[in-house]
């Protein structure tokens, strides 16, 4: 990996020698190049925030979806597959457009483009969530809930401090999954006009007319935020583990 | 005045008759022991009591409360019965003090301390006081079922079910468990064992219940049934387990 990305940026380098390339826009010594920079390093700002805030309503949204994918009743497992099969059949880049032009016109009620953002990303993937969560929960053996049940615990509880706990540990590497996944969509919410990091790059590019340098350092940008994220999701994961040894 | 009545019991998985018209009757304070073959029900028949299984035909009264999926029936009754499983079934995730706790803070409503003092209580009761702070893997398998025994003891039941308590214990961890088992049926508290140990059985049982697909074949004192068994089935039983 690590051979890999010097490699790579070596070869970066070395082309930039040629004339297909002008690293002046991006180039951080200059006074212009610097401020191209900022202007599109600015853009992290909502691609961090609305990734989180997507990714925390969608684990809510989807364990609500999944726990009644788990009921013995028909009606309630009826309803989780609905939901799944429909939310997961609708592209993401569908679902943004839907909720921001069509919402309003539908029940009259308008979104900010940031939270039509975080709307449309929750929602398609707390479908994915809720798959989650129900494979997770039901990897949790039976006789947990049987040693719940001969303590009288009641079901909301048997959930909160018996079963959830543990199936939360063994999803966790899914969940990290789930928020690169988030991160890496939230760049379709561009299309609308948010000033997350695509946007930025796209209206440097229009004004610069410099897309291969300016895309590349877009590519660097997430590279480097999802390194971070996969680093602190490996670090809970250690975490909780060392809890419980 | 019996405190466990079961009356005409059946129980099906699917195709598979697991009870057939199973009748017993427990008294308080009673201690009994089942026996039988893989298979034979003894299993289902303690799991009926506290409803993790739902008998389909009969009636099971517990304390005067008929046993039916009403929940404040349920609560009732399984804050009455404690119940100790093969597979211990401790929560991995918590320490042993707080799975001790869980039940007597979320359940029986008792403050932190008073849910720590009383665990502690149980915990020097079933002689491991000084692993209230490990996790469950931590333990020895004795000591895990040993926990899970206290478990139960904290919701204070009047009745503890045991489900083949040493059945998946290494052989030299099986006496420390049965040691505990033994002072507890001192206690006057009402007890159903499943369980191979015979002398165990010959020991603390009032009453030895043997089973065989599906049906009570043989039911009496301990020292009645061993030395002359009046069936077939149970005869042959004994000197499978006495030979091995």
């Amino acid at each position: 990996m690590k051979r890999f990305l010097i490699l790579a940026s070596a070869l970066l380098l070395l082309s930039g020698c040629s004339n297909n390339w002008g690293w002046y826009v991006v180039d951080p010594t200059t006074n212009t190049g610097w401020a191209n920079l900022r202007f599109m390093a600015s853009g992290a700002y909502y691609t961090i925030i609305m990734s989180l805030t997507a990714i925390v309503i969608s684990v809510v949204v989807g364990l609500l979806v999944a726990l009644p994918g788990l009921s013995s009743k028909r009606g309630w497992r009826m309803f989780n597959r609905t939901y799944v099969e429909i939310v997961r059949a609708v592209p993401i880049l569908v679902l943004i457009l839907w909720v921001y032009y069509g919402l309003p016109a539908l029940s009259g009620i308008t979104l900010n483009v940031f939270w039509a953002g975080v709307l449309a990303l929750a929602l398609s993937d707390s479908a994915f969530q809720a798959e989650i969560f129900r494979a997770g929960i039901q990897s949790i053996a039976r006789g947990q809930y049987e040693a719940a049940q001969s303590i009288s615990l009641n079901y909301r509880d048997t959930m909160r401090y018996v079963i959830l706990p543990q199936a939360i540990r063994r999803i966790l590497p899914a969940l990290g999954n789930q928020l690169v996944y988030m991160m890496k969509m939230s760049s379709l919410v561009s299309v609308i006009g948010l000033q997350e990091l695509t946007r930025k790059a796209n209206e440097l590019v229009v004004s610069e007319y410099r897309p291969l340098e300016i895309y590349t350092v877009l590519v660097l940008e997430y590279l480097v935020l999802i390194l971070i994220v996969s680093a602190g999701v490996r670090w809970l994961e250690r975490r909780l583990k060392a809890s419980d040894t | 005045m019996s405190i466990i009545s079961m009356r005409n019991v059946s129980k099906f998985f699917d195709d598979f008759q697991a009870l057939k018209d199973v009748s017993l009757d427990v008294a308080a304070g009673e201690r009994v022991v089942v026996c039988g073959p893989s298979g034979s029900g003894k299993s289902t028949l303690i799991r009926c009591i506290n409803r993790l299984e739902a008998h389909e035909v009969g009636e099971i009264i517990v304390d005067g409360t008929i046993l039916t999926d009403a929940p404040a029936d349920l609560e009732k009754v399984r804050g009455m019965v404690g119940m100790v499983f093969q597979q211990f079934n401790l929560f991995p995730h918590l320490t042993v003090m707080d799975n001790l706790c869980l039940g007597p803070r979320r359940v029986l409503g008792l403050s932190d301390a008073e849910a720590r003092a009383r665990a502690m209580s149980h915990l020097q009761r079933v002689q491991i006081p000084d692993q209230a702070d490990k996790f469950p893997r931590q333990l020895s398998g004795g000591q895990q079922q040993r926990v899970a025994i206290a478990r139960s003891l904290c919701m204070e039941p009047r009745i503890l079910l045991f489900d083949e308590p040493t059945s998946a214990l290494d052989p030299e961890m099986i006496a420390e468990v049965l040691d505990v088992m033994t002072e507890l049926a001192s206690t006057g508290i009402t007890m159903i064992v499943v369980t191979h140990e015979m002398g165990f059985a010959r020991r603390v049982a009032d009453r030895m219940v043997f089973m065989d697909k599906g049906e009570i074949v043989e039911i009496g004192a301990p020292e009645d049934v061993f030395n002359a068994p009046k069936s077939k089935r149970f005869a042959a039983f004994i000197q499978q387990i006495l030979n091995h």
